[in-house]
């Protein structure tokens, strides 16, 4: 431990002194003033969505993967799909006309509508367009969609094909993921005859979620899309919770929210309906939030420790900046492991309430 | 505040994807693997059950071979036993069968003896007639000239060496 540390100061010295001529450079001679860094478009820019899938940059030109822009026009314009390499390479100013059709895409400092297509209407007005562009986060999802295939349905076709053979190490890994949440997760909260009917909705959930959150960490094409940070992503899930929750809730349960045991004139004025309806929206709408918040918050800091470097860099040269990268990252990479457990906290949290909310619903009363 | 939109266009990716991938894992995944690990589960309970019966069975058979051996071992005791005994049974009744035969050999012996003793006696007193007669006859021919000195001698004869032919 003494031995670590000792080295890291060591470390930290050489680096300052490594970094000390390129200082003396930058005050002696007048450098040309370089825009200054925006941390909101730097960290906001990596944790939304995007149109393209930005790899790297080669020479200040950018390579990415276009992504294909799938847009209505309000106006009767009718469908557009051209390639994002032609809105995203556009100036300042400038736009891309596609059918008739002018497009842009605000920045991300922008008020209105940051980051997102906009189409330049006849009176110079912009207004956004029905957009269902295949985005970078719609590819994230569709990459964690077939990892699922890819990784469940190998083992439950070699189950399907012998069941009583030796399982391979695969389907043990296989096994374990999913009799972790199974017996862990799913059968504590939902009554024992009713495991088979929702099981596969809170398994897949499960994953998606454990997977979208693992594939987010990872800082380069084709993972780091932000999935789960991204509410819409979150109020699918959220819905489909809903939806088990309330559609195949038992009498017992639509009793309890309409006609609840309390004094009558508290249900007839319908007021604990009322409450209790408006409860059963507040659950989802509460794991919806809470899935997006924790990991769009993970992802933020770190992105705010990566601006850092760059805002310290800026304001006191590139010496501090320097010294602050080595904090920087180290401060990352305990992040990083941090959201690695919260990637696997949050997928259980979602899916232990969403079953704990699915088994009150299929709760039967034992008196009667 | 952008932020917290959702965003129609990503709604409706995310829908699709996920339903289609909930539809096929439903279908043919998680089933599949939950069955085969429950019949697996199931039928490693019901090996071990059966294991167990069998264990349960072959302690019997055990318990059978020991107490078959150890009938067999008491048999084999007693059947020593009675051997050793039906040996000392006919040591015994061989020996009183010798001891029969001895005594029937010794009697039959004496018998003969006996006899042969009559007969020596027999002989005896035939030689001794004879003898007698010989004498008689040597004195008859001698008391044709002496009679009455010859007849004290014979009786003088008889007196020493046959008192018993005297009656």
């Amino acid at each position: 431990m003494k031995n670590v540390l000792k080295h890291s100061i060591l470390f930290l010295f050489l680096a300052l002194l490594t970094l000390a001529p390129s200082r003396g450079f930058a005050q002696d001679e007048e450098q040309p003033k370089k825009e200054k860094f925006d941390a909101k478009s730097f960290i906001f820019g990596h944790t939304g969505d995007s149109y393209c899938f930005h790899i790297t940059e080669i020479h200040e030109h950018p390579v990415c993967v276009w992504l294909p822009v799938i847009v209505k026009c309000k106006d009767g314009g009718g469908w557009h799909c051209f390639s994002s390499k032609h809105v995203c390479e556009l100036k300042e100013g400038e736009t891309f006309s596609h059918k008739g059709a002018n497009f842009f895409i605000e920045p991300i400092s922008a008020d209105k509508y940051p980051g997102k297509l906009v189409e330049v209407k006849a009176d110079g007005g912009i207004s956004r367009p029905f957009d269902i562009s295949f985005t970078k986060n719609a590819f994230g999802i569709f990459l964690v969609c077939a990892f699922l295939l890819a990784f469940f349905l190998p083992a439950a076709k070699k189950y399907k094909k012998d069941p009583m053979a030796k399982p391979t190490k695969y389907q043990g890994l296989v096994e374990w993921l999913t009799y972790t949440v199974l017996d862990g997760i799913i059968r504590p909260n939902i009554p024992e005859k009713k495991v088979k009917k929702f099981a596969p909705y809170l398994l897949t959930v499960f994953f998606f979620i454990f997977f979208a959150n693992l594939f987010g960490l990872i800082p380069f094409f084709p993972f780091s899309a932000n999935v789960t940070g991204n509410l819409s992503i979150t109020v699918v899930l959220a819905l489909l919770t809903y939806f088990f929750v309330n559609v195949f809730g038992n009498k017992h349960y639509w009793k309890d929210i309409l006609w609840p045991d309390v004094p009558i004139f508290l249900k007839a004025f319908p007021l604990m309906p009322i409450i209790e309806l408006i409860s059963t929206i507040t659950k989802p709408f509460a794991l919806m939030v809470r899935l997006f918040a924790n990991i769009l918050a993970g992802h933020i800091v770190i992105m705010v420790l990566m601006a850092l470097i760059f805002i310290i860099g800026g304001m006191y040269g590139a010496g501090m900046g320097g010294v602050m990268s080595i904090v920087s990252i180290f401060m990352t990479i305990f992040m990083t492991v941090l959201e690695l457990l919260v990637a696997y906290i949050q997928a259980y949290v979602f899916t232990i309430l969403s079953s704990l909310f699915i088994g009150m619903a299929q709760h039967e009363p034992e008196h009667e | 505040m952008d932020l917290f939109l959702p965003e129609s266009g990503l709604v409706i990716w995310m829908l699709i994807a996920f339903l289609i991938v909930f539809v096929i894992l439903a279908k043919a995944g998680w089933p599949m693997i939950m069955g085969a690990v429950e019949k697996r589960n199931a039928h490693i309970s019901e090996s071990l059950l059966a294991a167990d019966e069998a264990n349960k069975a072959l302690a019997g058979i055990e318990q059978k071979k020991q107490e078959t051996m150890a009938a067999a071992q008491a048999e084999q005791i007693r059947i020593m036993k009675e051997s050793q005994e039906l040996k000392a049974q006919v040591v015994e009744e061989a020996k009183l069968e010798a001891r029969k035969e001895a005594e029937k050999i010794v009697a039959d012996a004496r018998l003969k003896i006996e006899k042969e003793q009559a007969e020596a006696m027999a002989q005896i007193k035939n030689e001794v007639i004879a003898l007698s007669v010989d004498i008689a006859e040597k004195l008859l021919q001698r008391e044709l000239s002496d009679k009455p000195s010859q007849s004290a001698y014979i009786e003088q004869l008889l007196k020493n060496n046959h008192p018993q032919i005297q009656a």
